[in-house]
């Protein structure tokens, strides 16, 4: 039974991840006045990618070959780690959280190296953004955690967020509130969203992450944008677990209701892109500075 | 009930670091008046909400003065000066803020060092007392436009209103409503100051007007 929970945990992570990308731009295209794409484009997508050869440049080394493999299976680890609704997880020990911070940093290391793999100037300068923005969100992240880790007493992430119940915003409202916006900022950072990177356009003054993977095509594409989906979905859980902790005692329940909360941050984060311009490359890391210091008061919060 | 409390003081954070962090000198002025509003309310939150006269008449002055009149003063002289940002502090807005975050956990030391003589109703409001007075101060010597050094000095008077709310139960009305006034003298000859110094130097900029010797 534990196990089969433990598997469910996994396959709603796999399965689901890629709709969160469909909701998203649904939200947008509704509120542009637009059909927009079917829900499950990404899904046809990868099926596409997947059936089609890969090209590979000469000037390439064996990073660039093994980069989206590496980017795909640290993704995979990971949901083994996160827990949704309160399921068990595969891989819990003391400290995890830290583990599945830089798994993350892994894949993003392999991902601005298969950039500068290329020796394109353009992909280089994706990558030298990535790279500064990502230093900025990471504090953001683990300070954060280290602040619910404070509070709750645990520092293993499943264990963690089944101790994070409706009980907590009555104790420490307040710190969890600041908690929650500097997760939603490292969230659209660590996922390339708007404000912090528009996700839609192919101009090389204004994209981040889609400027890393220019030159990859067919197989890898998909396991690189598989991966993206699978990830903002985590970040997703991980946000969800801490602002909506719903615990009734039942699975089935638990679960659903993250999937509902879920799909909210979706149509979330369609509104924020729906409603707000990107930011300028200058006020970024302001924007995660600021998200820095909320963490650190949330900390400071539960310190006292 | 002492959450509620917790939340004021946290937005009251929120304002000053926001305050340290921002160029435009009329979402300034804004916020400033925000943080006037959410003051004026205060005394009624620490006393739980008993409507007495004194207090209504109270919170209602402070609104008044702090969320109203003030920024309406400080609007009106920014109109007529022709500027709108805060260009080249002396600090940095980042550092601002990051030294903003350092001075607040000085302040969380210094305030559970501090012995009061009476108990506060939640630990949080000294030291959010300490942080609306020490970002004041900050505003005042890190940038360069008189009219950011006023609202520094209005953040100043806010912590030090905050202070008092914590420490005393029964307000003495008299002592506040005199500060209160002294507050808005203040804040009245230093639009005309600031108006005349616009109109003779073309700027409002301080560390420029040691020049006026030559």
């Amino acid at each position: 039974m534990m196990f089969i929970l433990k598997l469910f945990n996994v396959i709603i992570a796999l399965a689901a991840a890629p709709l969160l990308l469909g909701i998203i731009n649904r939200t947008k295209a509704t509120f542009a006045g637009r059909t927009g794409q079917p829900l499950l484009q990404l899904y046809y997508d990868i099926w596409k990618l997947l059936r089609k050869g890969t090209v590979y440049s000469r000037s390439i080394s064996w990073i660039f070959r093994i980069g989206p493999v590496i980017g795909l299976s640290v993704v995979l680890i990971v949901t083994a780690i996160i827990p949704i609704g309160g399921l068990p997880t595969f891989i819990s020990f003391k400290g995890d959280l830290i583990f599945f911070a830089y798994l993350f940093g892994l894949s993003r290391f392999f991902t601005v190296l298969m950039a500068m793999d290329t020796g394109s100037s353009f992909e280089g300068m994706g990558a030298s953004r990535e790279v500064t923005f990502s230093t900025l969100s990471e504090p953001a992240l683990l300070i954060g955690l280290a602040a619910v880790a404070k509070y709750t007493g645990y520092i293993s992430l499943s264990q963690m967020f089944s101790s994070v119940n409706l009980g907590v915003w009555l104790n420490a409202g307040p710190a969890f509130v600041l908690v929650g916006f500097a997760f939603l900022t490292v969230f659209l950072t660590e996922n390339s969203r708007i404000p912090i990177d528009d996700p839609n356009t192919h101009l090389e003054l204004t994209m981040i992450h889609e400027v890393m993977i220019l030159d990859h095509s067919g197989p890898d594409l998909a396991m690189i944008l598989y991966g993206a989906a699978v990830k903002m979905w985590l970040l997703g859980v991980i946000l969800i677990d801490i602002v909506v902790p719903v615990h009734s005692g039942n699975v089935l329940l638990d679960v659903l209701a993250a999937m509902f909360f879920m799909v909210l941050l979706a149509v979330v984060v369609g509104i924020i892109e729906s409603s707000m311009a990107r930011l300028r490359l200058l006020y970024v890391p302001q924007l995660l500075v600021g998200a820095t210091i909320l963490s650190i008061l949330a900390l400071i919060l539960v310190l006292r | 009930m002492n959450n509620t409390t917790d939340i004021v003081m946290i937005f009251l954070v929120l304002t000053n670091l926001t305050l340290l962090g921002l160029s435009r000198l009329g979402t300034c002025i804004r916020i400033v008046a925000v943080q006037g509003m959410v003051l004026g309310l205060l005394p009624l939150l620490l006393n739980g909400w008993n409507l007495e006269f004194h207090l209504i008449f109270f919170s209602v002055a402070i609104i008044t003065l702090k969320g109203i009149v003030f920024p309406w003063m400080l609007r009106k002289t920014l109109r007529e000066l022709n500027t709108h940002r805060e260009i080249e502090p002396f600090i940095g807005y980042g550092t601002s803020i990051a030294l903003g975050t350092v001075i607040f956990v000085i302040c969380m030391w210094l305030s559970s060092r501090l012995s009061l003589p009476v108990a506060t109703t939640s630990t949080r409001i000294v030291p959010v007392a300490f942080f609306t007075i020490m970002s004041g101060l900050f505003l005042i010597i890190s940038r360069k436009k008189a009219i950011t050094q006023v609202l520094g000095y209005l953040v100043m008077e806010n912590g030090i209103y905050i202070f008092g709310v914590a420490l005393v139960e029964k307000q003495p009305i008299l002592v506040e409503l005199g500060i209160l006034l002294d507050v808005f003298v203040a804040v009245f000859v230093m639009g005309i100051t600031m108006f005349h110094i616009n109109r003779e130097f073309n700027h409002i900029d301080t560390d420029r007007l040691s020049r006026l010797k030559v």
